[in-house]
């Protein structure tokens, strides 16, 4: 009796103990990483990718973040993408192209014999039926937070209630297809290399209901069929396999993929880790064999750690001071250039980028076509600045406002205030007295720069697709609160570029428009970054875009770990 | 006993309607709206004004309220506006994680707790009692996150001994018809597989447990000591019972009523999510969904997050009350 008590702690105190020593004693290791996968080209190794976010759902035309767009871009693919690495658009299922004399038709002649991962026939009509959906998108699938993409390229729907860019479709031939547009545009073949336009399986889409949803009490379209989340079908080098949401993301190569698969991984796993620290240190362990969004103070101890290895994606953002014309004075160009002129670049840029920012000269990275190499530059010189100001009559220190987010952190601004407050220094130390102004990013800030209240404002941009209408179109083709001018020179310089089909007088045409912008200094650009992944030393074959654009099917996981 | 268990089961639905408004009105003062999560630097007036629009945030909010009280009744907590999945849904997936690390931290707080609160008591004032003092000090002052990365950071990182990770390998594969993973690897009879899991327990519960522990052991501690000089266990030492049986049946089941209340307490807190720990382990429970929410200004996820939590620990301290009927006749007849 009196042992009985003791005896059953004991008892619980043992059976703890045990099943605590089963586990530390499970001889399962903790590393997925490649296995007996040599290099004969046969795909064996498993990698699992960390990633910051689960995707929203597998349905290119309805996202538009990048945890979903990085797993759609596995599985499908477009009528054309992009060179590895680089902005250029290459053929994709498409194998060549013409554009119509006006500008207004493109016909592609398709790749022969691809296959859906559901055995469908790749071929003209699927083309169509895509596109079709898309433009007939009704009620919420019209939402700006799900078709995104289409409204940002194309404009409206089969409704009418916008003016659409994209007529119609047509299934010339078995293999042949034309997209017919209601103007003349250019920049709609980079924008076709985007994940949002590429092929699904109409029969799985029909089969599992890719627009069926249930709109509910607060008006959110949430996807009642099952296409996009246990369903995607295209025809890219891998296989959707499963998913568990907070857990993993299976996929699994394709065996019948048309294209080429240098790589050898047969299973790519991706895993939601939301902390950046936890991310890195699930690398160091072995449990995973890369991720995305690498922290830039992490970045020296990715480069000191011999199994580790740091890529860099090439700059496809930019980083910048907004001038609000609308504010004087600052549509003086004089103050204008003298800002430029007072505030230290290089010194932000090498300050607080850990290495991985360049100087910037325009609004847009040297990456894309239609980078000006002879735009005018502002040298550091405070005394230079001073003398504009006084040489347009201005009592020294002239008055601003100047305004930055807090609680946020982009690619192309890590630190916003560190940045924030050097430049402040600097201006105050020319010829500038500055009123400081912050909010937080979301609501407050992004709304106030819109609505154009601050005069100054740190902003920036990451590119979408490789077309310069996306950085300097996006800012500077219409007038704006944010930037508060009208310059019909600047308006008429970008809709011509625009338009211009021949890729030559095209790139022409924005080099000429990026030196106007640039002498009329609607703001000051100062960075671009190059955001960085972390993969461990044996993973080669990883080739980081500008866009993001991604695929693992060439990369190859060396021996085991 | 019954009429105890109804009267204090009713009194909790006027705290309940209590708290859904309190959370609807403080969930909706929250500046910025989805639409501003969702577009970020792309939104446009236009596009947010459309947002806003069809998720019905323009109208009065008391009809907000109304219809939001009367999909919850009917077991429709809404859908997420990031992950556009059904809030029960995720629900369902997301809880078991936090319980079962729950449980798992509230274990080892008791098991290791309990006892060395009691020895603690028994050798009053000896070496043992002032050691577990300072521990127990250090213990609950230690900040949870940083606790957290210490231990991931020798036992994983530098050892290797332990993952840092989430609740299974990646590269395993195992049916999760229940999501709790250590009853799936049994059920599925997959014994690699529940070490696996025992082994992903291990750290997080260890970091969540400590401060639980830690004060378990010092109410244990002065529960402990308090009973001891009560009449009544002095009367049984008198009496010449066996010392074991004075602590097993007298001073323990006395000193139990108040550690009691404190592990029903430290368990509705855990179970409400340990945002810092699933954080750092990349723990996909309630906690990390609530911290994404926030970020995403999900309303519906907050609101239908926070009203569950609320409901939760009105039971468990439901429960603990109830619980007191059985050790504690005194109050059964109040």
């Amino acid at each position: 009796m009196r042992s009985v008590k003791r005896g059953k702690l004991g008892a619980l105190a043992l059976l703890a103990a045990l099943s605590l020593l089963a586990a530390a004693c499970s001889t399962e290791d903790s590393g997925g990483g490649g296995d007996e996968g040599e290099d004969t080209g046969e795909a064996t190794a498993t990698l699992a990718f960390g990633v910051s976010a689960d995707p929203i759902v597998l349905d290119g035309a309805l996202v538009s973040d990048g945890e979903s767009l990085r797993a759609i871009d596995q599985i499908f693919e477009g009528l054309v993408t992009l060179e590895p690495g680089g902005t250029e658009v290459v053929p994709g299922l498409a194998t060549d192209w013409e554009v119509s004399e006006d500008g207004r038709s493109y016909t592609f002649n398709l790749e022969e014999g691809v296959t859906f991962h559901d055995g469908e026939e790749f071929n003209a009509e699927a083309v169509c039926f895509n596109f079709d959906r898309w433009y007939n998108f009704k009620g919420s699938l019209q939402n700006p937070a799900a078709s995104y993409y289409w409204q940002t390229v194309f404009g409206g729907f089969s409704d009418g209630k916008t003016e659409s860019l994209y007529e119609s479709c047509e299934a010339e031939e078995e293999l042949v297809v034309t997209l017919n547009l209601t103007k003349a545009s250019s920049s709609v073949l980079s924008a076709l290399a985007l994940t949002n336009f590429t092929i699904a399986s109409p029969a799985a889409l029909e089969e599992y209901e890719a627009d069926r949803g249930q709109v509910d009490a607060e008006g959110i379209f949430s996807p009642a069929g099952t296409y996009a989340t246990e369903h995607p079908t295209g025809t890219g080098p891998f296989m959707f396999e499963e998913w568990q949401r907070g857990d993993r993301l299976v996929m699994t190569r394709n065996p019948d993929y048309w294209g080429e698969a240098p790589g050898n991984v047969e299973t790519l796993i991706f895993r939601p880790i939301a902390d950046p620290a936890a991310r890195l240190q699930a690398l160091q362990s072995g449990e995973i064999q890369g991720f995305d969004l690498v922290d830039p103070q992490d970045y020296p101890t990715i480069e000191d750690d011999d199994q580790l290895q740091l890529l860099n994606r090439p700059a496809f953002n930019v980083g910048y001071i907004g001038f609000n014309q609308a504010i004087e004075p600052l549509d003086d160009i004089a103050v204008r250039q003298a800002i430029a002129h007072a505030v230290d670049r290089e010194e932000i840029v090498s300050g607080f980028y850990a290495g991985q920012g360049e100087v910037a000269t325009q609004f847009m990275p040297p990456e894309l076509f239609g980078y000006s190499d002879g735009v005018t530059t502002y040298e550091y010189d405070p005394d230079e600045a001073t003398r504009l100001l006084e040489e347009a009559g201005y009592d020294v220190p002239v008055q601003l406002d100047f305004a930055y987010p807090t609680d946020v952190e982009r690619p192309y601004m890590p630190d916003p205030q560190a940045n924030f407050e050097a430049m402040v220094a600097d201006l105050e130390e020319c010829c500038f007295e500055i009123q400081q102004k912050s909010a937080t990013w979301t609501p407050d800030y992004l709304d106030n720069v819109d609505n154009g209240r601050y005069g100054l404002y740190l902003l920036g941009w990451t590119g979408d697709f490789g077309d310069p209408d996306n950085f300097i179109g996006t800012f500077f083709q219409t007038p704006q609160p944010a930037w508060g001018f009208e310059n019909d020179e600047i308006f008429t310089a970008l809709d011509e570029a625009e338009a211009e089909t021949d890729e030559d007088t095209r790139t022409g045409l924005y080099e000429e428009a990026n030196n106007l912008i640039m002498d009329f200094l609607p703001g000051l650009p100062y960075v671009h970054t190059e955001p960085g992944l972390a993969f461990a030393a044996n993973v080669t074959g990883y080739q980081p875009s500008p866009v993001s654009l991604e695929p693992f099917a060439t990369v190859t996981v060396e021996g085991g770990q | 006993m019954l009429n105890y268990a109804l009267r204090r089961a009713l009194l909790t639905i006027p705290i309940l309607v209590g708290l859904s408004i309190i959370v609807f009105a403080f969930v909706r003062a929250l500046p910025g709206g989805p639409e501003d999560a969702l577009l970020g630097e792309r939104g446009t007036e236009e596009q947010e004004a459309q947002i806003r629009e069809e998720l019905g945030l323009d109208e009065p909010i008391y009809v907000q309220y109304g219809r939001y009280m009367r999909n919850v009744l009917s077991g429709n907590l809404g859908v997420s506006t990031s992950t556009r999945q059904p809030i029960t849904e995720e629900l369902k997936l997301r809880f078991p994680a936090t319980f079962e690390l729950a449980i798992a931290a509230m274990l080892f707080a008791i098991l290791v707790g309990v006892p060395l609160g009691f020895i603690a008591a028994k050798r009053y004032q000896g070496v043992l009692d002032n050691t577990s003092l300072i521990l127990s000090l250090i213990g609950i002052s230690f900040p949870v996150f940083f606790l957290a990365l210490l231990l991931k950071y020798v036992f994983a990182i530098k050892l290797g001994l332990l993952p840092t990770i989430g609740r299974l390998d990646v590269t395993r594969s195992l049916a999760h018809p229940t999501n709790f993973y250590v009853l799936d690897s049994i059920i599925a009879g997959d014994l690699a597989a529940l070490g696996d899991a025992l082994r992903h327990l291990v750290l997080p519960a260890v970091a969540l447990g400590t401060i639980p522990l830690a004060i378990i052991a010092r109410i244990t501690r002065a529960a402990v000591l308090d009973v001891t000089s009560a009449d009544y266990v002095r009367t049984a030492q008198a009496k010449g019972l066996d010392p074991r049986v004075v602590d097993r049946r007298h001073i323990l089941k006395n000193a139990m009523l108040p550690v009691i209340t404190i592990v029903g307490l430290q368990t509705g807190l855990l179970l409400t999510g340990a945002v810092l720990t699933e954080s750092v382990f990349a723990w996909p429970g309630v906690g990390s969904w609530m911290l994404d929410a926030i970020r995403f200004r999900d309303y519906a996820v907050l609101q239908g997050g926070i009203l569950f939590f609320a409901v939760l620990i009105v039971f468990v301290n439901l429960l603990v009350d109830i619980s007191y009927a059985f050790l504690d006749p005194r109050i059964r007849y109040q």
